[in-house]
């Protein structure tokens, strides 16, 4: 399964400089007022978080760096919290990064075909990312959102009760800049029994 | 079915209003200075009388676990709750988080009062994005209305409650792990003794429980021991939010009492199974790492942890994945391993190693390309990861492929004989 967030190595851009933003600047304090004195090492996961918000949805070495001297932690243990986590992708990824559900319930409900569908529209690999720099697909496992099964997660959101139609449809959208609907795309209020509009 | 008024999340799917002001008119937070006034010791025993039992897998008593909290250790003490919901099948807690999530937040005063903590963090599972904004969106309010922070409630209690997103990890649902990635280290368990009760965050002494578990309590309190008992049956009692997902016609979570048939359940809820009851194969009543259960089991077993452990499964999450006939159980199981090979954290060699192999060799099994006695081979694999890891993961990897092998293994059998005479041919 690749994966930007599965790779244990560091992608390297020679001249590559991260300084935290003014507003992240500040958040990054209020991140850190979460956890008692001398704990700041439990801000790790969020503030690593924010960096690949502010780098584009990835982590770079500066990055980690960064993090590291924010949090007076030595390199290596953010580094290797950045590899352990799936979430922290290590490498460059596109403007929608596309995680398809693979696991059991979604897989019932048919996430093969929708694996098949997002390859066809972003014309690229599991794992890579889309010569227009549109889309990253990958297969992920369970999102913990089974009784909307199969689903997908595009970068914050969920995508839910999808076939093959309407998940084409949103891939479409997104390529054509549209903006598009989370949540369920047949209409249903979360997880109740009733589909469509008859609820 | 369960009776409306029994129902103790009145807005589960989000028709009405999430924030304070809908949780409100619900009755949330209405009487919690009282429920406080009562006591640490009242609250304990309450819960320990209405016998609920945990909501995230183990059903281990709450009251009990939550008795086993020090009194007057000097440390600070500290409730953990337990949002990282990655079990595949389970998507409960989600719905409680977005849609009521100051039933959460009142269960975190209540059970933090009760385990003389002064400080609580939600572990969310960092993919839950907007759960997460609704969460802290719903603790913003209760610290601007006075509900949590100084003098919570007007109890005289301090209590801070804190939102902490994860980020990708299945292991860090396991409380040790869960503790260590909230300090800010890969999520890896961490040997037991010491329990946590007794050195859990940062060496203090810390109960780590499931959303729902902590959500439910102040209903039992306000309504009493006796109404949640009355509910379900002996040590099986009260209410549970059911994930009913896979070949059903209308896949849902349902709060229902505890007991219920497992065809019931589907058939009054879910729509009933797609194709029809008789068109069931097998059904996995409690998460994946709990053990398939076949048509045969489906028809009369009932749904609460001492009926599902009589038939060498277990109620887990009450996440209930269906498959009908047309399902390659096989597969099904195999793309289990899968995700036991992804998520294992490398610590245990029985488990790193072990959900490889086991993959790898369910992935001969899909296809027939093994020999029978590799059946014989494989179970044994699984019994020597179970029992042999510092957490259940090792467990919860053996035991899907153990219950396909006790009911499907003649399934299994076909395929190999079938491909040697396909590769003969």
């Amino acid at each position: 399964m690749k994966h930007p967030g599965m790779t244990n190595k560091v992608y390297n851009i020679s001249n590559d400089v991260f300084n935290w933003s003014e507003d992240n600047f500040n958040r990054v304090s209020e991140i850190i007022k979460k956890y008692p004195n001398s704990r700041q090492q439990s801000a790790v996961i969020p503030l690593l978080d924010l960096a690949q918000r502010q780098n584009s949805g990835w982590l770079s070495k500066t990055a980690i760096e960064k993090v590291a001297e924010t949090l007076s932690m030595s390199y290596i243990r953010v580094l290797e919290v950045a590899t352990f986590y799936s979430m922290f992708n290590l490498e460059p990824v596109g403007e929608n990064f596309v995680q398809i559900c693979r696991t059991t319930p979604c897989w019932l409900r048919g996430s093969d075909k929708l694996t098949k569908v997002a390859k066809e529209i972003s014309n690229s690999k599991l794992g890579e990312t889309s010569t227009d720099n549109k889309f990253t697909i990958v297969e992920v496992e369970c999102l913990g959102a089974c009784c909307n099964a199969p689903m997908v997660q595009i970068n914050d959101n969920y995508y839910e009760d999808l076939d093959e139609d309407n998940f084409r449809k949103i891939l479409i959208d997104l390529k054509n800049n549209k903006s598009i609907n989370k949540g369920s795309q047949i209409g249903r209020q979360t997880s109740h029994p009733k589909r469509g509009n008859d609820a | 079915m369960l009776k409306e008024e029994d129902k103790i999340f009145k807005n589960l799917y989000g028709f009405e209003d999430w924030s304070l002001k809908g949780a409100m008119q619900r009755g949330v937070w209405s009487n919690t200075k009282e429920i406080i006034e009562k006591g640490s010791d009242f609250i304990v025993e309450e819960i320990k009388s209405s016998q609920l039992r945990g909501r995230g897998g183990a059903g281990f008593p709450a009251g009990l676990k939550w008795s086993f909290m020090p009194k007057g250790s000097g440390k600070p003490h500290y409730l953990v709750v337990n949002a990282d919901e990655s079990e595949p099948g389970t998507c409960k807690d989600r719905e409680i988080m977005r849609n009521d999530p100051h039933l959460l937040l009142e269960g975190c005063l209540v059970a933090g009062f009760a385990m003389h903590a002064n400080a609580c963090y939600i572990y969310i599972r960092g993919e839950y994005y907007s759960e997460a904004s609704n969460l802290q969106k719903a603790i913003d309010e209760a610290y601007a209305n006075n509900l949590i922070g100084k003098n919570a409630c007007g109890s005289n209690w301090d209590y801070d409650i804190y939102l902490h997103r994860g980020a990708g990890a299945y292991i860090c649902g396991e409380e040790t792990a869960l503790l260590e990635s909230l300090e800010g280290k890969k999520g890896q368990p961490r040997l037991k003794p010491p329990f946590p009760a007794g050195a859990g965050l940062y060496g203090c002494p810390t109960t780590v429980t499931n959303v729902e578990t902590i959500a439910v309590a102040p209903t039992i309190i306000r309504k009493g021991a006796s109404w949640f008992n009355s509910l379900g049956r002996e040590n099986n009692t009260g209410t549970k939010i059911f994930s009913i997902s896979g070949h059903v016609n209308n896949p849902c979570n349902v709060e229902e009492e505890m007991g219920i048939g497992l065809k019931d359940l589907i058939e009054t809820h879910a729509g009933g199974v797609i194709g029809g009851w008789d068109n069931l194969l097998a059904v996995i009543p409690g998460g994946a790492s709990v053990p398939l259960i076949p048509k045969s089991i489906c028809d009369t077993v009932k749904m609460d942890f001492d009926s599902l452990k009589e038939v060498k499964s277990g109620l887990g999450t009450a996440a209930v994945i269906v498959m009908n006939k047309s399902t390659d159980i096989v597969d099904a199981i195999c793309r289990l391993s899968h995700f036991y090979k992804h998520e294992s954290c490398g610590q245990c060699t029985p488990c790193r190693e072990g959900t490889g192999w086991m993959f790898r060799m369910m992935e001969k099994m899909v296809k027939g390309d093994a020999k029978v006695n590799d059946i014989d081979k494989l179970l044994d694999v699984t019994k020597q990861i179970e029992g042999h890891t510092i957490c259940a993961l090792g467990d919860a990897a053996a035991w899907p492929i153990q219950g396909l092998m006790r009911h499907f293994r003649p399934e299994v059998e076909r395929r190999i004989k079938e491909y040697r005479i396909s590769e003969v041919a």
